[in-house]
């Protein structure tokens, strides 16, 4: 056994064990950061592959901030676990049948017959100076170019929703104005009024 | 470079196992040792700088009882950090107390491996390296975050969600700041960014991404929880916040990675703008030939010394931003700033416009 696959194998039992701890914690903190060491374990695997940008996007986007965000909430929101767990016999049926719709889809699309090696030919060797990032840029940007600004006018259009959700109108809405809290003169604020003093005659 | 040749050749043939992958990792452990070790050695001495610095900005006299002109005072802070007890909140979840500060030192240093110090010397020379940067860079946070939500106290939650906030917006904001350089550059390779700089002063990138250059050390500035913007510790507002519960050598371990994170920002300003290891008298004929024999690593720590010098000026100079100030830097000032300045630059390298974008 190479090291390679010493490597592999180990990334991928932190990969599997982090993600079934993770649905296994009660902890939704704990569960975030086991999710968290399966997006480490998943970037690790393809590096092997020799797709660092991937492996490293992986970490960028959603480690250094989806995971971040999801903490931030996790903190904010203070989840009663008794009310939840009430209503599991509830929901059960439900999630079982979406579970196995998923299961069946995944196993379809995922299965073994899609892989192997008489499915997909073992990816080349590539040397030391190969960069990846060219070769994705590449078919990014020339190939691939309408799908890649659709999915760019998509994340707009997301973000335009957002705000126009969280908005508020002119009338309601308190804000400062820093321009005019740094221009602000002492006599704006501040008026002396010289008043005539009242022990005018005796000591 | 030779004798490190003949190091490498001789682990190898020393140790034949695993196809070579032990003596491989044996190899990256000695690089790691020798570049981890001076770098604590300078943040301990970062440390005392700066409190002479600051000393000396507001007519103080600064630390000088231990040792020789206060320099044995750095080691005198850690003997005394590492002897303190550990003290643990009641009810705060102990496994996270304790991974915090080190999901806060081990992205702190292991963004070290891919900075150029010259030319062929490295850790690691990855293809990726400036994204790799800002990967493990933005790992830090949860060193931070974890330490507000641990404690299970009110004043390391109000820091930790101050930081978290602020981390992720000003992210952006130096993402798209150091987009600026690679467009220039052409390459997202620390190595090669440092390459296309070469040729004296005037081909270093701060002169066509000046304005990106003040955003990115600002940035830097927010990113490493420095004054004038320190809110997270906020020692007037939060009392010390994500470490007020922290002691002995976990807060020293937070303060390491704090200073390590420092040191690289005014690396990585260094390597980005101001030309890396390349000497300021390229080009310019006596001057070449009588520094010429300055080894690049000297010139790439010079600089890096004035920007950590520029830490400690900015610290004594302003007070304190206010948090919502901050948020209104990022979003609606240095946010559209970097935008257009994006747009700037393409236009300008499609044009071919002035001496950097031909």
């Amino acid at each position: 056994m190479g090291s390679e696959q010493i490597i592999f194998y180990i990334l991928s039992f932190w990969l599997v064990a982090s993600s079934l701890a993770m649905i296994f914690s009660r902890n939704t903190a704990k569960a975030a950061l086991f999710l968290v060491l399966a997006f480490f374990s998943a970037a690790g695997i393809w590096i092997l592959l020799e797709a660092e940008f991937l492996a490293i996007t992986l970490i960028l986007v959603y480690v250094g901030a989806v995971m971040v965000l999801f903490l931030f909430i996790i903190k904010m929101l203070n989840v009663d676990k008794s009310t939840v767990r009430a209503k599991f016999a509830v929901y059960l049926p439900i999630g079982l049948v979406v579970a196995a719709i998923i299961i069946a889809e995944m196993a379809l699309v995922l299965g073994p017959s899609q892989f192997g090696l008489d499915v997909v030919a073992a990816p080349q060797r590539h040397s030391a100076d190969y960069s990846n990032i060219t070769e994705l840029a590449l078919q990014l940007y020339t190939v691939y170019v309408y799908p890649f600004e659709l999915a760019a006018i998509l994340l707009l259009i997301a973000i335009i929703a957002a705000i126009t959700l969280v908005h508020r109108k002119e009338t309601n809405r308190k804000k400062q104005s820093i321009s005019d809290q740094v221009s602000v003169k002492a006599k704006d604020r501040v008026r002396v009024v010289s008043i005539a003093s009242n022990a005018k005659g005796g000591e | 470079m030779e004798l490190w040749q003949s190091f490498v050749e001789l682990v190898h043939d020393l140790i034949p196992w695993f196809d070579g992958t032990v003596a491989a990792i044996l190899i990256i452990l000695v690089k790691a040792v020798a570049l981890i070790m001076p770098l604590m050695l300078v943040v301990a001495y970062f440390t005392y700088a700066e409190r002479k610095v600051i000393g000396y900005m507001q007519l103080r006299i600064g630390p000088n009882r231990v040792g020789p002109k206060g320099w044995l005072q750095p080691i005198a802070d850690a003997l005394k950090l590492m002897t303190k007890e550990i003290i643990f909140p009641t009810k705060a979840n102990i496994y996270l107390f304790l991974l915090a500060p080190v999901l806060a030192i081990a992205p702190a240093i292991a963004v070290w491996a891919v900075i150029p110090f010259d030319e062929g010397i490295y850790v690691t020379n990855l293809d990726v390296s400036l994204l790799y940067v800002l990967a493990i860079g933005s790992i830090g946070v949860y060193g931070i975050i974890l330490a507000g939500w641990a404690s299970n106290s009110k004043y390391p939650l109000l820091g930790a969600i101050r930081s978290a906030s602020l981390l992720v917006s000003y992210e952006i904001v130096i993402g798209f700041a150091l987009v600026t350089v690679v467009m220039v550059a052409d390459s997202v390779n620390l190595n090669v960014i440092v390459e296309t700089q070469k040729g004296g002063i005037f081909n270093w990138y701060f002169i066509p991404l000046f304005p990106m250059m003040i955003v990115f050390f600002i940035s830097a500035l927010v990113e490493t929880n420095r004054a004038p913007f320190d809110v997270v510790e906020g020692e007037s507002e939060i009392v010390g916040g994500t470490h007020v519960e922290y002691s002995g050598m976990t807060f020293a371990v937070f303060f390491l990675a704090e200073y390590a994170n420092m040191i690289l920002m005014a690396v990585l300003a260094v390597v980005m703008f101001f030309g890396g290891w390349h000497s300021p008298f390229e080009g310019i004929p006596v001057m070449e030939s009588i520094f010429g024999w300055v080894p690049g690593i000297i010139w790439l720590l010079a600089k890096t010394t004035f920007f950590m010098f520029l830490y400690l000026w900015v610290r004594a100079t302003f007070p304190r931003f206010r948090y919502d100030q901050i948020m209104r830097l990022s979003w609606k000032v240095f946010l559209p700033l970097t935008i257009v300045w994006i747009f700037v630059v393409a236009l300008m390298t499609q044009l071919n416009i002035g001496p950097w974008f031909s």
